[in-house]
């Protein structure tokens, strides 16, 4: 893991006090942490291992189980293609080449500049538009190898 | 505004009918993820404006609606128009104000926005006329796409918690029980347990405090009824669950959501606190003395979490590894306290059962799989989309009546069902009723409804291969026959694939399937293995051919194919763009080239040949060529 400097454990606490401090609250708390931090930083993690009286290693058991989360800081833009079976059969894997292609990263890396990480995800549910990817929180049906400078710089929306 | 008695519920019935009725043309915009995707949002804003702008005329009281999923997402963003009925395809924000224009004031068809249909080519002007709908019979989608899933009135109007107030007011919660048995209902979720059954044995376990939960970890790629339910009608599923509590004494649910399923967290969460505004749900329910109250739980990203027992410990915090199955989680479940798990769709059904009676429900389907069931229906058909049929309706017809057929009209060669716990059924059984029973005698399952068509340019072998890869990454590693069994099978699969399998790798790859359908702990791992098994016994020639010929027959292993232009090729120069690595030479309106050294043989030529001119053939017959 990365040498991370001390977070801001400000947010943590009040992540905490939205939840009763046990352990039913853990993976709620850690998704909120994962939000507002990009990633669970390890000393936050302690935190919540603390207050919800769970061991350490539980939580990074479960930190690590769940694909929601990361041990290691996001890009700003997370970049994910779907490849369930509809996108796969519909030619997904071009698009995980073609990321790999224009950004240098491949899937479950963040670009040095912290911008975007790639993710592959097994089936967003929308595979009638498959393949599909989403960039950030748009999501781009029946998307094409060739239009992904358009997808990577638009992020955002347009009409398609 | 808190219903205090059924009397007070069915005024507010009467109030939410008679608003609809007020409007007398209703916008219905579908903003499902599958329409947003396509910009349905803007669309249903620039409704809103442009009608916001007009609608100065006293007696035009225009409504615009942003439904659920109407389920024909691939022709999105859908317009729909009510009382006319007109549906609209593919609509872009720039054509909202001719639509206005046009036919919500003059009353004129706009032809070119009409859905066409595949085989005859004619425009289609109703919704109920479309085949993709006309055949169709929804019970648990009722309501989705006619309502607006963040208005409780919508719903009430519709219909929604009718069915509460019956089971509250009229019965007793063992005659509620007894009418779901009635409608002989089984599990949606995949395994198809009598759903009564399960509720009775929850019941007639000891102690005082049992949970009612709703699964929506709706993973098993190609399937997504579950999300349009939870996102275009979440009501049915809450009235469901508040039928289901009282049912069995429980004042406690949960709802499971996938994490990656966010449209859906909002439109539950809203429902949720609706529901409790109007005090149907919390404390003192239409003020029957029930109390029940549900929250959301986001799941972690982790396929093994639809299964029960994997569910209900991430619900606990934990990791989500399954136990075996011999507790019962309805005697010991979340907490080990006795629990109640049901798949969205089955808890989306429970309003109507109780509303028109079990034996309305049990009238649709077969002998032992009764009413409807929604499918995902997507891949390489023409009409992709949602769809719910009564149970025993043949694949053919939903392939080709409602699907319209194979995308480019190519050979059908297989459709996938059931997810990676199931399998894949070739074109010999294409007549074959689908129901529990039938799918499993097929080698594949029901599943959760994913139904995934491939053509002939579908390798089975790397089908296969991708169910794995895909069950190696989530398998939770708690046993050793699924996580090392999956393991093995893939590096099997990968040097098939890499054309360096042998003989005897498919007798290998039986042994270690029976080896786990053997020693898996939970449903997962034992089923792991259909995918695998199923395209064996109908596709072991595809196999072979990898093994003994080093030949893709489909042209899609990439060690194993090569590709060339046929001199059909009429030079449009589609495939020169579409290649990503520039291995493709030749000017426009002459015959194309392909450069073996640089083709890496990823298919985007053949996705965009409008003339069928790419040929792929195996790749060591270059190898050949060069040394003549």
């Amino acid at each position: 893991m990365a040498e991370t400097p001390c977070s801001d454990l400000s947010m943590t606490e009040d992540i905490l006090a939205k939840y009763p401090a046990e352990e039913p609250a853990l993976i709620q708390v850690l998704q909120d942490v994962h939000r507002a931090y990009n990633y669970l930083p390890c000393d936050v993690l302690e935190r919540v291992a603390e207050a919800l009286d769970v061991p350490l290693a539980k939580v990074f058991s479960v930190s690590t189980f769940y694909k929601a989360f990361s041990l290691e800081p996001q890009g700003d833009t997370i970049v994910k293609v779907c490849t369930g079976t509809a996108c796969h059969i519909r030619g997904a894997g071009q698009l995980v080449e073609e990321l790999e292609r224009q950004l240098g990263i491949g899937p479950d890396e963040t670009t040095e500049d912290l911008k975007f990480t790639v993710k592959t995800v097994n089936c967003v549910g929308a595979c009638a538009m498959a393949p599909v990817m989403i960039v950030g929180e748009k999501y781009w049906g029946s998307a094409k190898s060739a239009r992904m400078a358009k997808y990577l710089a638009e992020g955002g929306n347009d009409e398609n | 505004m808190r219903i205090e008695s059924r009397d007070q519920f069915e005024a507010l019935q009467t109030q939410a009918r008679e608003i609809e009725a007020g409007r007398s043309q209703q916008v219905l915009v579908c903003c499902g993820t599958g329409c947003l995707a396509s910009g349905a949002k803007k669309v249903a804003e620039a409704f809103a404006e442009e009608i916001a702008k007009r609608s100065l005329d006293a007696d035009v009281n225009l409504f615009v609606k942003s439904t659920g999923c109407h389920g024909f997402c691939e022709r999105g963003p859908l317009v729909a128009l009510q009382p006319s009925g007109i549906l609209y395809t593919k609509v872009k924000s720039g054509r909202v104000e001719e639509i206005v224009e046009k036919t919500l004031i003059g009353g004129e068809v706009i032809q070119g926005l009409l859905y066409k249909e595949p085989v005859s080519g004619d425009r289609i002007e109703q919704y109920d006329e479309i085949p993709f709908y006309k055949n169709q019979v929804r019970v648990a989608m009722r309501n989705i796409g006619r309502i607006d899933p963040t208005a409780i009135l919508d719903a009430i109007a519709e219909g929604a918690y009718a069915g509460l107030a019956k089971a509250l007011f009229e019965m007793t919660p063992d005659e509620v029980i007894d009418e779901v048995a009635g409608s002989g209902q089984r599990g949606r979720g995949g395994a198809g347990f009598n759903t009564a059954r399960k509720w009775r044995s929850c019941k007639s376990a000891p102690g005082d405090r049992r949970f009612v939960l709703c699964n929506g970890d709706e993973g098993d790629p190609g399937a997504f009824k579950d999300r349009s339910i939870m996102e275009g009608d979440p009501h049915s599923v809450l009235e469901g669950m508040i039928i289901g509590a009282y049912a069995l004494g429980a004042h406690e649910g949960w709802i499971y959501v996938r994490d990656e399923y966010p449209l859906a967290v909002v439109n539950l969460t809203i429902a949720l606190s609706e529901a409790r505004k109007y005090g149907l749900l919390g404390e003192n329910i239409m003020g029957s003395g029930f109390d029940f109250d549900i929250k959301i739980s986001r799941g972690g990203g982790a396929f093994v979490c639809g299964e029960s027992s994997a569910l209900m410990r991430s619900l606990e915090g934990k990791t989500g590894e399954p136990r075996a199955k011999y507790v019962h989680s309805t005697e010991k479940g979340l907490f080990d306290l006795p629990t109640v798990l049901n798949n969205v769709e089955t808890w989306a059904g429970i309003g109507a059962i109780i509303d028109r009676g079990g034996e309305w429900f049990a009238s649709m389907g077969t002998e032992k799989s009764k009413g409807t069931k929604a499918f995902s229906l997507v891949g390489k058909v023409k009409n992709t989309g949602l769809i719910e049929l009564p149970m025993g309706t043949t694949l053919r017809h939903i392939i080709y009546d409602i699907g319209g057929g194979i995308l480019k009209d190519r050979p059908f060669k297989a459709v996938q069902t059931g997810g990676p716990s199931g399998g894949c059924v070739p074109e010999e059984l294409l007549d074959l009723p689908v129901d529990y029973e039938k799918l499993t005698e097929a080698g594949s399952m029901m599943g959760s409804g994913g139904m995934i068509v491939m053509d002939d340019r579908t390798c089975m072998v790397d089908v296969s291969r991708f169910f794995l890869a895909f069950l190696e990454e989530e398998s939770c590693g708690k046993c050793t026959p699924c996580r090392e069994g999956l393991r093995q099978m893939l590096y099997v699969y990968d040097r098939i694939i890499d054309g360096k399998g042998r003989e005897g790798d498919l007798e290998l790859i039986e042994r270690l399937a029976a080896g786990m359908q053997l020693g898996s702990l939970c449903e997962l791992g034992k089923s792991a293995p259909n995918p695998v098994l199923s395209t064996l016994r109908y596709f072991r020639a595809e196999y072979e051919a990898h093994i003994r010929e080093h030949a893709c027959p489909a042209g899609v292993c990439r060690e194993l194919t090569a590709f060339e232009i046929k001199d059909d090729c009429d030079g449009c120069h589609l495939c020169f763009k579409a290649c990503p690595v520039d291995a493709i030479s030749g000017v426009i309106k002459e015959m194309h080239s392909i450069d073996h050294e640089t083709c890496i043989s990823c298919g985007a030529c053949v996705d965009v040949c409008p003339t069928d001119s790419i040929r792929t053939f195996p790749k060591h017959e270059i190898e050949k060529a060069e040394v003549v």
